[in-house]
């Protein structure tokens, strides 16, 4: 990759976050699981008092409602990559229209590398796999000082064999909602 | 010849090990002045075989490379005598066991270098007190040794240990080099690793090792919840100790130069900061205020400054700040991932690892951050790069297929591969830049060991440590 095709990528990467957006959004708009019916008036993720009987579902705003919510907490990248492709940004765009619902909540996202890299260096890439990810969302109108990133190289891996299949899976970066 | 020195052990306090001259200047030795710390000091006296004119004290000549010549050299190690059995609290309880214990140590060091073929105290007869500095030449001949190492052990009245170190070649009948150490009970390993560091830097010519520390990650746990703890341990991997309990991940130490402190990655508080942690008070702080995570630290020879990466917004660059604190200065400044860093041993050059060419390569800039340009030009990726300690290579991960440990020259030039496993990355240097250590993932399980491997690539080893292992990193050699 030319530096010239990588600093084009991270100067335009929220006007092609925004436009391939509007594009999505014409054409194929994705199916959202509904949003989860509220047990009470009140928002808050407190939990329920004993008395009471216990919500259906899982608490509204909460990392459970979060999940049921959005098509997947976890976007995935090609191996040494970090663009952000058509799958990952449906996935994107669900996490964003949660958290449209959820102005209160911040999130914070990990960025994982498969195995066979060195150890810094994935350091470093996971932590622009997640900036890609915030970016993308960031493009979407979330606020950016809503949105925190780590990265965790490769020491955090998901799938554990050595071949192509986990490391697909490794290669990731994974949102997890925060008060 | 070398005058005797005290070793202030800084900042092992409890660390006085003195060297009490080397030969081939006998009559000198005599009258070398004595340290007032050690009153009861005395130098060793001159062996029987000890030759009557000064001669070539420094080494034989040739090198590790061209090592044909006394490679698989036989050096019989017979267990230290003492004068008398006297109580000690050194691993064997008296200086009698623990003379055998002294020249196990010597062995090991020496017959794990993989360049000799030292037979140990456990395989050879014992010697007398007085045989130490008179040796049976003829004996040992039989026995088909080419080099005798003999010493002795003595309990002073403090309980200090004076040990002695006598390097004899058979053949010649001659004594080569003798030194003597005087160590508290708890040191009596660095005495043994001065003594191996006296016969492999006399026979090899090359500048002594084994009396060094290392720096590494302990690793427990199943692949995907591991444990990731910073640890050291002496060259041999003897005195290993835990230095963190494992509850934030620790990664990539190194030493500071006089071992006084670590910098390392640690995710406490759950975010990736380089900290610089003080052997001494157990104390550590962030070498930075950083707003994004920083990592990969690299001390500057001097000890003044810590080189470190640090991202912002995804982009990675390469920073330095001085030890005590104060401002940053970034060093690198293109789109991507800069990583990593190593002076050359004058400190005026740094080789670094950057993929704004598209994949990870490895650049040479000046110390200020001027003049970068890319030295690695062989196909595949190259990353970690380290220079030696003697300036004349550059070892690196060679991301070619498999990773694997590779030398080059400064300019890129004369690549060779040293390893060849599934996956060897982050090489270190010894001290004397003759060995590189570097870690070893299992294929799969994840499982991770340190190794070493001498720059001809033919004597690879690995280390033993308590639990897995990765990150290895040398410190100097103690004075």
């Amino acid at each position: 990759m030319s530096p010239q095709r990588v600093s084009a990528r991270f100067a335009t990467l929220s006007l092609i976050a925004a436009s391939i957006t509007l594009a999505g959004c014409a054409s194929t708009p994705k199916e959202l699981p509904p949003q989860p019916v509220a047990a009470s008036t009140s928002t808050r993720d407190a939990p329920p008092m004993p008395s009471q009987p216990q919500p259906i579902g899982p608490v509204p705003g909460s990392q459970a409602d979060f999940l049921a919510s959005v098509i997947s907490d976890t976007v995935h990248f090609d191996y040494d990559k970090y663009a952000i492709d058509g799958e990952s940004q449906g996935i994107l765009r669900s996490q964003a229209q949660w958290l449209a619902r959820y102005p209160a909540k911040s999130i914070t996202i990990e960025g994982h590398c498969d195995e066979r890299g060195t150890r810094e260096y994935n350091l470093a890439l996971g932590e622009r796999r997640a900036n890609a990810a915030k970016n993308y969302l960031v493009g979407l109108g979330v606020d950016a000082s809503r949105v925190t990133t780590v990265s965790y190289g490769k020491e955090r891996p998901v799938a554990l064999g050595s071949d192509e299949t986990a490391w697909a899976k490794n290669r990731r970066a994974v949102t997890i909602t925060v008060n | 010849m070398r005058p005797i020195r005290v070793l202030s052990g800084f900042p092992f306090r409890s660390v006085r090990l003195r060297s009490l001259g080397c030969a081939m200047l006998p009559a000198m030795l005599a009258f070398a002045p004595a340290v007032a710390v050690h009153a009861q000091q005395q130098a060793l006296p001159p062996s029987s075989a000890a030759p009557t004119q000064s001669g070539d004290a420094e080494g034989l000549t040739g090198s590790v490379t061209d090592d044909s010549a006394w490679r698989d050299l036989g050096i019989a190690i017979p267990a230290f005598p003492t004068d008398h059995a006297a109580a000690t609290s050194a691993e064997g309880g008296n200086t009698e066991a623990l003379g055998r214990n002294l020249a196990r140590v010597v062995y090991g060091d020496l017959k794990n270098n993989g360049l000799f073929k030292p037979t140990g105290p456990d395989a050879l007869p014992g010697i007398g007190y007085a045989e130490v500095a008179a040796p049976a030449f003829s004996g040992w001949r039989a026995r088909s040794a080419e080099m005798l190492v003999q010493g002795f052990v003595k309990g002073g009245a403090d309980g200090r240990l004076t040990v002695g170190c006598y390097l004899y070649d058979v053949a010649l009948g001659q004594e080569l080099m003798r030194q003597g150490y005087v160590v508290k009970p708890e040191e009596w390993r660095r005495a043994a690793h001065k003594c191996a560091d006296m016969v492999y830097a006399r026979l090899s010519g090359e500048s002594p090792f084994f009396d060094s520390k290392i720096a590494y990650i302990a690793e427990t746990g199943p692949k995907d919840h591991r444990r990731k703890q910073l640890a050291i341990m002496d060259s041999d991997g003897a005195n290993h100790r835990f230095v963190t309990n494992g509850q934030a991940t620790a990664l990539t130490p190194r030493y500071s130069p006089d071992y006084r402190q670590i910098a390392y990655l640690s995710y406490l508080d759950g975010k990736p900061r380089i900290y610089v942690y003080d052997i001494g008070s157990g104390h550590q702080h962030l070498v930075t205020e950083a707003k994004g995570p920083t990592f990969a630290p690299r001390w500057s020879p001097d000890g003044r400054n810590i080189l470190y990466s640090m991202a912002i917004a995804g982009n990675t660059d390469i920073w330095r700040v001085p030890v005590t604190g104060g401002e940053s200065v970034r060093l690198t400044n293109t789109p991507g991932i800069n990583v990593g860093g190593s002076y050359s041993p004058d400190g005026k050059k740094i080789v670094f690892e950057s993929d704004r060419s598209g994949s990870q390569q490895v650049y040479v800039m000046n110390a200020d951050g001027t003049g970068q340009h890319r030295i690695s030009f062989f196909g595949g990726r190259a990353a970690t790069p380290e220079w030696s300690p003697r300036g004349d290579q550059i070892a690196f991960t060679c991301i070619c297929g498999n990773l694997r440990i590779a030398v080059m020259d400064p300019q890129g030039h004369n690549l060779r591969h040293l390893t060849d496993s599934w996956q060897d990355e982050a090489p270190t240097w010894s001290p004397n830049g003759r060995i590189i250590q570097f870690f070893r993932t299992e294929r799969n399980s994840g499982r991770t060991s340190i190794w070493q491997v001498d720059l001809t690539g033919r004597n690879e080893r690995r280390l033993k440590t308590p639990v897995d292992a990765s990150d290895p990193a040398w410190g100097p050699v103690l004075p």
